[in-house]
């Protein structure tokens, strides 16, 4: 097995851009010796679609793509699977200067302004015809519900806080968002229990439930989880995405987010293309 | 192993010289230590008591002592467990990438042979908090370490050769390795980290010669999986029901429910039960796992040789504070209401000090030791803790001020036990948390709730202490204030001289009667490591430490004076 936090898959780009803008963003940025231009640096998970892996498949090595072509600069990631303290271990211990997406206002990056908006969805098998919308949908109690566990005790996704507020406990399955590493996009594991029917209903990250829904074997239905703040526990289930970078870079942050703004039109082609479901502000 | 009774050994302290415990206590009955003048395993005796029956240092020369000789381990991060010394060579272990050296005693700082162990960096990735081993133990010619990658791996004492190596569980599934391994009746104990990652905790014995697994006992699931069967029988009704392992939680939690095994290991070779702690449960919030969650947070006693469960005592029933119970099991013989019980004192996470009687699983004694307000006391007739409502932990609510926080009033860092003085000698943490609601969190791709925890000093200002303990009657017996959490372990003597670190990288040797600083040294960096003590080739009594401060005591690491890493052995005489 590789390491973790090896730096590698270098993605030449085209150098097209005016000598003005790498004058504006060589500040904060390493530069690559040998071809003489700054390198974007972006930390990504090796295998974890559709976000990323290591063979470019995912939305954030598309848009790594994008941002490096628009500023001329060579593009390296820095790998490092899906764990606690991702942040902590990449970004953080700088091996790396962009992560692609975060919740916009994340506490321990400095983010752009949000590129999508996204929202916890329930999926199931479009020939169940379920069509919840509410944690507090009664068929809820009895029906096998699949979630994602994340760590910690306090550190979970939305839907277990909720639902286990409610107390709807005895008929949820358990998957780690860690999953066994050794296989494709652990995570997805959840999404294949509901299409083998080893879960009735699963409540998932929007991007992801999104992306593997679009190639699954069955259709599948998704539908948002509404409201989007629950009125019990006042939990949240739309996290609008941006670009993070180091507290310290507020100049790449403003490069990256002159680039979000110039290419709005094809960042958001990409968003769609990985059908990721897309929610408005409330 | 060596074969001398360090209980006979032992001798009574007067009473005339100092404070000791009220009623005497002695290290148990029939329990193995080293040999004379070596450290073979992490505690020293089977009984965990970190007791060096060497008496050249006393409480009157101990200011005389001075730096011996140093050695860089070549390692960052943190440095715990002690290093060992059989036949004139000393062992020591680092933290990832696990390099292990074994250095020639005889001639001044000569490396005899290294190994270098090719742990897996993915591992560095899973690992919950810092990249640590809790050292390494010794029996008949061989080492025996836990690589961070879930491999047991046996070394030629001599040679430094590999003998063997366990493939134990896969990384990719989130479990680790941590602990020290531990060694009796011809079996390597060794235990999982990985609660925080969905880990499912065991406890695995291993043949001694040959690294073939004997048994493992699971500490969540069917009885079956526990272990457990005609010779268990709990002290309290609330410990006893078929498969509670699954009845405690809802259905599959326990598939991934933690109690993992990252503690430490004591042995009664009289009763031939082992004693170990299980961690928190995981990985739901409280809400998503309502029950007992059995067997976490809990000690169990089992049969050395088959692994039978005979007892259990589950410490923290549905804990909600990250409470874990992988604490140490010190064995002692103590007088309680005018006869001698044998006994096990464990200083849990939670705060309260408990003596409870090893063959049975009754508990004698149960009092905090550290600052605690989450509960007002255990019961002793039905062995339940009684919680303070106002600290119970829930999403979207905020708690003020619960102590101890998460690391709790004592973490993994070993105490020690003096037969001379009956008392121990414990490093405490005296922290508390506010616990506010909710906070964005992220992992690659995944946004998501977690709670805010801020950790601050708890009453008196001092974020630790290093107390000297009475476990007949639960009362401190003295306490020395550290500004930070106390995460180094102990070491007493028989010169009546403690020794223990801290982050500040102090180390310091006290009075163990009456917690008086005799001496002090500054090291490089913090101490989380556990000093030990050896007589040197040249017939001197010699204390050494590992220094290198990180693990959990990184909590810290924003706090003015939190100093850098760095691996360095420190060795000192007078």
């Amino acid at each position: 097995m590789s390491s973790p936090c090896e730096l590698g898959g270098r993605v030449t780009m085209a150098l097209l851009l005016p000598a003005l803008v790498l004058a504006a963003t060589a500040v904060s940025r390493v530069h690559d010796a040998h071809a003489a231009r700054p390198v974007l640096r972006v930390c990504a998970d090796p295998n974890n679609l559709p976000f990323s892996n290591r063979a470019g498949g995912g939305y954030e090595n598309r848009i790594a793509e994008l941002i490096a072509h628009d500023l001329g600069d060579s593009l390296e990631y820095a790998w490092w699977p899906q764990r606690r303290a991702w942040v902590r271990n990449t970004i953080t211990a700088n091996k790396c200067d962009v992560a692609i997406s975060v919740p916009e206002g994340f506490g321990a990056l400095l983010t752009t302004r949000p590129y999508y908006r996204s929202t916890y969805v329930f999926v199931s098998r479009a020939d169940r015809h379920y069509g919840i919308t509410s944690l507090d949908d009664p068929r809820l109690k009895t029906l096998k519900i699949g979630l994602h566990f994340v760590g910690t005790d306090y550190d979970n996704p939305p839907p277990a806080h909720a639902l286990g507020d409610r107390g709807i406990v005895r008929n949820v399955v358990s998957f780690s968002i860690y999953g066994n590493y050794s296989e494709p996009n652990p995570p997805a594991k959840l999404i294949d229990a509901v299409e083998s029917g080893a879960v009735d209903v699963a409540v998932v990250w929007g991007p992801l439930a999104g992306y593997f829904a679009k190639n699954a074997r069955v259709p599948l239905a998704l539908t948002p989880v509404v409201p989007s703040t629950d009125a019990r526990t006042g939990t949240v289930f739309t996290f609008p995405i941006a670009i993070g970078v180091r507290k310290t870079d507020p100049a790449l942050r403003a490069s990256l987010q002159r680039v979000l703004d110039r290419d709005e039109d094809g960042v958001q082609r990409i968003v769609q293309e990985f059908g990721i479901p897309v929610v408005g502000r409330d | 192993m060596g074969t001398r009774d360090a209980g006979l050994s032992a001798t009574k302290a007067g009473t005339a010289a100092g404070r000791v415990a009220e009623a005497h206590a002695e290290i148990a009955a029939g329990a193995v230590a080293s040999p004379p003048g070596e450290w073979t395993t992490q505690g020293n005796n089977t009984a965990l008591t970190r007791y060096s029956d060497l008496t050249e240092i006393t409480t009157a020369n101990a200011k005389n002592l001075k730096l011996a000789w140093t050695f860089s381990t070549g390692a960052l991060r943190g440095h715990e467990g002690a290093p060992l010394v059989v036949n004139n060579t000393m062992y020591l272990v680092g933290p990832y990438p696990n390099i292990a050296y074994a250095i020639d005693l005889t001639k001044p700082a000569t490396v005899k042979w290294m190994y270098r162990s090719n742990t897996d960096p993915w591992a560095v990735g899973v690992a919950c908090c810092d990249v640590v081993i809790r050292g390494w133990t010794y029996d008949a010619g061989k080492l025996f370490y836990n690589l961070l990658d879930d491999r047991t791996v046996a070394l030629d004492a001599n040679t430094g050769k590999l003998l063997w190596e366990t493939k134990l569980a896969d990384v990719n599934d989130g479990v680790t390795m941590t602990m020290s391994p531990f060694v009796a009746r011809g079996k390597v104990y060794v235990g999982n980290s990985g609660g925080e990652m969905g880990a499912r905790g065991w406890l695995t014995a291993l043949d001694e010669n040959s690294g073939k697994i004997v048994w493992r006992a699971y500490s969540t699931g069917a009885d079956s999986d526990v272990k457990i069967g005609p010779r268990f029988h709990p002290f309290y009704p609330k410990d006893r029901g078929k498969d509670l392992g699954i009845s405690t939680w809802p259905p599959d939690g326990w598939k991934h429910g933690a109690g993992t095994v990252w503690g430490w290991i004591s042995y009664d070779p009289a009763l031939n039960l082992i004693y170990y702690g299980t961690s928190n449960p995981g990985p739901w919030n409280q809400d998503q796992r309502p029950g007992d969650n059995k067997w976490t947070s809990t000690i169990f006693a089992r049969d050395a040789d088959t692994g039978d469960a005979v007892w259990a005592y589950q410490v923290t029933p549905h804990d909600l504070w990250d409470y874990d119970g992988v604490n140490e099991s010190i064995l002692v013989d103590l007088p309680i209401q005018g006869r001698t019980r044998k006994v096990l004192v464990h200083f849990d996470r939670n705060a309260f000090g408990y003596t409870i009687d090893r063959e049975t699983g009754e508990v004698l004694v149960a009092q905090p030791f550290a600052n605690l307000n989450w509960s007002t006391g255990v019961d002793l007739k039905t062995g339940v803790p009684a919680v303070v409502p106002s600290k119970r932990t829930h999403q979207g609510a905020t708690v003020q001020n619960i102590c101890p926080p998460d690391i709790g009033g004592k973490d993994q860092q070993p105490a020690a036990f003096s037969p001379r003085t009956g008392l121990f000698y414990v490093p405490t943490n005296n922290e508390c948390m506010d616990y506010t609601g909710v906070e964005v969190s992220y992992i690659a791709g995944t946004p998501y709730w977690g709670a805010a925890m801020q950790r601050h000093a708890g009453p008196g200002g001092n974020r630790g202490a290093f107390i000297a303990w009475d476990a007949t009657t639960g009362k401190e017996v003295w306490s020395i204030p550290d500004k930070f959490i106390v995460y180094s372990g102990a070491l007493a003597t028989a010169g009546d001289v403690v020794f223990y670190g801290t982050i500040e990288g102090w180390f310091k040797a006290v009075d163990a009667r009456t917690g008086q600083e005799l001496w002090k040294f500054h090291c490089g960096s913090g101490v989380i490591g556990a000093p030990m003590s050896y007589k040197g080739p040249d017939g001197k009594q010699y204390v050494a430490v590992l220094t290198g401060v990180g693990g959990a005591a990184g909590v810290d690491s924003h706090v003015e004076g939190y100093p850098a890493e760095g691996g360095m052995l420190y060795v000192f005489s007078l």
